[in-house]
Formats: C-alpha cells, sequence, structure tokens
C-alpha cells in the first residue's frame, strides 16, 4: 500500500513539475531558446510572493494576480531589451541567460538571505481527502495538478486556435517566411516570453506553498523542469505532462526505498530515458 | 626520378606561415615568465604561492572550457562534475590507496578522462542548449552519488566530506612547493597543450566546427568524434585542476567540489577576456582573480556585477577583451591562424580569418 502511495503523490507532485516545464518548452519551442534562468526565475516569483503574503497579508494564491502580470511584463521587456539580440548565435543567449540566472540568485541571496523561506495559504495547504489508511490526497497537490492541466490545456487552445497562436507556430516553423506576412518576430518572441514568465509566477507560487525554498534553488527547479521536458518528448505540451508526472513518481517512489536517494532517483530515471528514448515517451513525429 | 620531378616543379609563389615577430617576442617573454614562475617557491612568500596556486588552477579549468565551448561549440555547465571527481579520486587513491599524492593528482586527471567516457554517451544525445542542462544534471548526479557513498560502498565521508590525511601528513614545505609545482605545471600546461591541440589537425578540424558544423561534416571533418575528444580532454583537464585545488585546500566537501560555480566562474573568464582564443581565457583568468582579491568584501554583489558584464559581453561584446585587442591591432601571442605570404617575405593579403 505504501508503493500506491508513492505513486499518486508522484503523480500530484508532477503536476508542479509540468508548470516548473511548460514555460521552458514553450520558449524553446517557438525560439530555440534555452533560458538557463528559469529556475531562478521561479524562485523569484516566489519570493515576490513571500514580500506581498508578509507585507500586505495576502492570500498567496491571490498574489498571483499582482505577480503574474509583473513577470509577464519583465519577460516582454527582458526579450526585447536583451535575448532577441542573442538569437543570431548559438552560444550568446545561453551565456546571456547564464548570466541573468547568476544575477537573479545572487540579488534574492543579498535581498532575503540564505533562509529558507514558504508562503502559508492557510488550511488548503494541510486538508486532504482520506481514501483509505495509507492514501489520502492532499487538497493543494491536486488543485496543483488540476492548474497544470487546465493552464497545458489553455495554452494548447490558444496556440491551435488563435491568431497569436497562429503567429507563434509560424515564427517557430520560419522566421523568415512569418515576416514576409508581415509577423514582427522580436514581438513575438516577447509574448511568447512574456506567456512563459506568466506560467513561472504560477509555479512559483505554487511552488512557495507547497515546500520551502531558498534564494539558492532555483538551479534545480531548472533542471528538474528540463527532465520533464526531455523525458515527455520536445515539442509536445502533453508531454511535459507526461514527463512531470513520470519523474514525479521517480522521485516519491526513490524515496521510498531510501530517503536520500529521491531527487537522485528522478535524475537516474531521466538518464535511463536519454539512453533507451532520447526523443522522449511522446515525441511528435517531426520533431527533430 | 622523383628528384627530377621535383625540379620540374615551379616553386610555389606564396607560402603559408603562422608566426608573427609579435608572437616571436612573446614566446621569448613568456618562457622568461615561466622560468622566473619555476622559481617562485624561493623567492615569494607562502601566502603569494597558495594565491598562484588558485590562480594557476582557474587558468587551467578556463582554457579547458574554451576549448568546449570556444572551439567544440559545446556549452557545458558540468564541468563540475569533473573538478568533484578528480578531488574524491585524490582522496580515494591517497588516502584508501596508499599512493602518494603528488602521483595521485595524475591519476585523478585519468580518471575523470575514463569517466568521462561513458559520460558522452548520454550526454551527447542532447545537443545545444538542452546538452548544457543535461551536463549539469550529470554533474547533479555524481554530486548526489558522492553525498550517498555509503549506500554504493565508496568511502566518501557523506555530506561533510573527507580531510586528505595524505596529504595534510606531508612534510609542509615539501607539500607546498609540491602543491605550487604540480599547479603551475597544470596552468602552463594547459595553455601549452590548447596551442598544440589548435596548431594540429585536430585543431584545424575544431576550428572547422566552430566556423560551420554542417559545412566541417560535408568535407570530411568527423564531428563527433573530435567534440567527444575535446570533451575527454576537457575533462582530464578538470580532473587535474580539481585535484590540485583540493591538494591546496586539503578539505573536500561535495557541495563545494560538485559546485555549478566552478563552471559559472570558467564561463566568466572565457566570455569576458575573449572566447574561441587561447589569449582572451589567460586575460580574462588575471582579471577575474585581480577583481576577486580587490571585491571579496562585497560578496554578493560582486557576482552580480560580474553577472551584469557576463551578461553585456554575451550580447554586444562577443569577442571578449583579448577580441577588441586583436582587431584593433592584429596581434597574437599564440599564433594560430594561418597567413598566406609571398615568397620574398611581404604578406599576400590580410590573415586568413577566422
Amino acid at each position: 500500500m505504501v508503493w500506491v502511495n508513492a505513486v499518486v503523490q508522484g503523480i500530484l507532485l508532477g503536476g508542479l513539475y509540468a508548470l516548473f516545464a511548460t514555460g521552458l518548452s514553450l520558449v524553446f519551442g517557438v525560439m530555440r531558446l534555452v533560458n538557463l534562468a528559469h529556475g531562478d526565475l521561479i524562485v523569484l516569483a516566489g519570493f515576490l510572493g513571500v514580500v506581498f503574503t508578509h507585507d500586505l497579508g495576502w492570500n498567496p494564491l491571490l498574489t498571483l494576480v499582482v505577480i503574474v502580470p509583473l513577470l509577464a511584463a519583465l519577460g516582454f521587456v527582458g526579450q526585447l531589451a536583451i535575448l532577441n539580440f542573442t538569437l543570431d548565435s548559438g552560444l550568446s543567449p545561453l551565456l546571456a541567460t547564464f548570466g541573468l540566472s547568476i544575477i537573479v540568485q545572487n540579488t534574492l541571496l543579498e535581498q532575503f538571505s540564505a533562509d529558507q523561506r514558504g508562503l502559508s495559504a492557510g488550511t488548503i495547504e494541510t486538508d486532504s481527502i482520506r481514501i483509505s489508511n495509507e492514501i489520502s490526497l492532499g487538497w493543494f497537490p491536486l488543485t496543483t495538478f488540476l492548474v497544470a492541466v487546465v493552464l497545458l490545456v489553455g495554452l494548447q487552445l490558444v496556440i491551435r486556435w488563435t491568431r497569436l497562436g497562429r503567429a507563434l507556430r509560424a515564427t517557430s516553423d520560419d522566421r523568415r517566411a512569418a515576416q514576409l506576412v508581415g509577423i514582427d518576430n522580436r514581438v513575438v518572441y516577447a509574448v511568447a516570453m512574456a506567456i512563459s514568465l506568466a506560467t513561472v509566477a504560477i509555479a512559483g507560487i505554487f511552488l512557495g506553498v507547497r515546500t520551502s525554498f531558498a534564494p539558492t534553488t532555483g538551479p534545480t527547479r531548472l533542471l528538474f523542469a528540463f527532465e520533464a521536458v526531455i523525458i515527455g518528448g520536445l515539442g509536445s505540451l502533453w508531454g511535459t505532462l507526461v514527463g512531470g508526472v513520470a519523474l514525479g513518481i521517480a522521485q516519491t517512489v526513490s524515496a521510498q526505498i531510501s530517503p536520500g536517494w529521491g531527487v537522485l532517483g528522478g535524475h537516474l530515471f531521466f538518464l535511463a530515458v536519454l539512453l533507451l528514448r532520447p526523443r522522449g515517451l511522446f515525441a511528435r513525429a517531426d520533431a527533430s | 626520378m622523383t628528384e627530377a620531378t621535383a625540379q620540374a616543379e615551379p616553386q610555389p609563389a606564396v607560402r603559408v606561415v603562422r608566426r608573427t615577430w609579435f608572437s616571436v617576442g612573446g614566446a621569448v617573454v613568456v618562457a622568461a615568465g615561466l622560468g622566473v614562475l619555476v622559481a617562485v617557491p624561493w623567492w615569494a612568500s607562502e601566502g603569494q604561492a597558495r594565491n598562484l596556486v588558485e590562480f594557476f588552477t582557474l587558468l587551467a579549468l578556463a582554457q579547458m572550457w574554451n576549448l568546449l565551448a570556444g572551439y567544440a561549440g559545446l556549452v557545458s555547465i558540468g564541468q563540475q562534475a569533473f573538478i568533484g571527481i578528480g578531488a574524491y579520486s585524490l582522496y580515494l587513491l591517497g588516502d584508501d590507496g596508499g599512493v602518494h599524492p603528488f602521483a595521485a593528482v595524475a591519476l585523478a586527471g585519468l580518471v575523470a578522462a575514463a569517466i568521462s567516457l561513458p559520460t558522452a554517451l548520454l550526454a551527447f544525445r542532447l545537443r545545444g542548449g538542452y546538452f548544457a542542462i543535461g551536463t549539469w544534471v550529470i554533474a547533479e548526479v555524481f554530486h548526489l552519488l558522492t553525498i550517498n557513498g555509503a549506500d554504493i560502498h565508496v568511502d566518501t565521508g557523506g555530506g561533510e566530506g573527507v580531510t586528505i590525511l595524505s596529504a595534510a601528513r606531508l612534510e609542509r614545505t615539501f607539500r607546498a612547493h609540491g602543491t605550487y609545482w604540480w599547479a603551475l605545471g597544470v596552468g602552463a600546461g594547459s595553455v601549452l597543450l590548447a596551442y598544440a591541440i589548435l596548431r594540429s589537425r585536430l585543431g584545424l578540424a575544431l576550428t572547422a566546427i566552430r566556423d560551420d558544423e554542417t559545412a566541417a561534416g560535408s568535407l570530411g571533418v568527423g564531428v563527433l568524434r573530435q567534440k567527444v575528444l575535446v570533451y575527454v580532454i576537457a575533462a582530464f583537464g578538470c580532473g587535474l585542476a580539481g585535484a590540485v585545488i583540493y591538494l591546496n585546500l586539503l578539505r573536500v566537501q561535495p557541495d563545494a567540489a560538485f559546485d555549478v560555480n566552478w563552471t559559472a566562474y570558467m564561463i566568466f573568464i572565457v566570455v569576458i577576456g575573449g572566447i574561441g582564443t587561447i589569449e582572451g581565457p589567460i586575460i580574462g583568468t588575471i582579471l577575474f582573480f585581480t577583481l576577486q582579491q580587490e571585491l571579496s568584501d562585497y560578496g554578493v554583489w560582486y557576482l552580480i556585477v560580474l553577472g551584469g558584464v557576463a551578461v553585456a559581453f554575451a550580447v554586444w561584446v562577443r569577442g571578449g577583451i583579448w577580441g577588441l585587442v586583436s582587431r584593433r591591432f592584429v596581434l597574437e601571442l599564440f599564433p594560430v591562424r594561418r597567413r598566406v605570404v609571398y615568397r620574398h617575405g611581404e604578406r599576400a593579403r590580410a590573415p586568413v580569418s577566422e
């Protein structure tokens, strides 16, 4: 029964990892940019949550109303002002986003010290549905999972059916051809980064309510997000959800075997997928 | 017969040279400088020698990262894996294996190179930015395996780390001198190794890959094989440097030895100094090291500023400081570019560009 419980908790944890991964996957899909500051931005969102909950006494989930637009604006401006100038080379975007990651991480260290922080959302954090003596579903992990599903479905619909989605797909397929029909790829990229950072804001707040975090925990979130993307298969948003869930299960089951092996088990599972199915469990047929 | 053919052929009007007056003068200065540096233990204070150990190991790390990113186009964020492996190899070989620590340093480099081969098998399934994060995950795996060493029956001392007793028990000045010479060897060796590689066939292949991977492949360069080779060489260099760093520090902890900041320093040094040149990492290391000594009181602010400078260079000053210098003055301290000149000495045209 403990194993069933480990799997169930792993699936729910996977919802959080899918939240981490969505923005990373979207930006890579649209402009082939790997944002190495992604994890630190998630933690930044968490700290913004700390500021609003402590100083203004808001519920963390309410702070999303402010933090989502704030980070989206940051993404829009950052893309226009800095990252758009790096996209003509293979190295520059990596070096620039790595530099940004160091800046964000150390600014957080300077402002908030290295202490662990958390967000308190009230009783939803501890309430749960009891299924049997050993298995219970926490309301909050369940909410996180549902938010991840809604976010991925919503994003899928936007990309499939809206004008913006068409522009995103067109730019992703062929930037020059898209320019010929009047799409300004710089603006499209900025919008994609804005959407990505909006998902980062949601991920950061849900991370903060679920567990404690510190300025130095950003890189690990980046690694989890990346593993979810690769396990699920590049270029597939549903794959991202499946990848997140698979990673979550690998971690909780490993932790059940030996407490020190949770994260390590997740990494090893990722490497096994890389070795056996390098294009992910659910690679899109045309993603090469 | 062969002689007749040779005589029948007209002398080509041009020949290819790499040397310049600046590089010849530079070589003399470098040789003299090396002489002075070898003698450091006899004329400098112990503190100065320790600082130089730090400087030379940083230089070696930067040169290795430059080979990877600047020439093979491999942005690795996981080089700390090989620093940690080098450090723990030194400990395991010296304390458990009874090897003399100075000999164990060399073996530590070989261990890192050996481990990098299966690692490459995994990492090379990813490309570009995903290769970067993939190497980072692999480094984390080594980090966490070291913390949980007891579970896989390796004596790593767990999360608290270990003291390298075999080195700590050496006589004090003997250890200080040996460590310094190892560091000098690794630092100067990394520069000479990079220079030798870039003048060789491998170097020509790497330069071609750096300029255009597809074109290089279509001309018969075994792109993947050359990249793996560079990856293994860089692992060897980082393993050696890691062992020397901890020969100096004597205490190894997994969180510090496998810290991603090691790779962050390599990136800062190379990007600011000038990526894809041998001179760049040298200038970058001097700058980085001086700033670190001067600004260490400012703690995280130092890293914030450095991150900002690195972003600015990555976006707007792609060639780094050496790129700015060499563009203006056409200088090369380590001539790896080939130029075509007429027989009687004058230059046929501008240097065959990078």
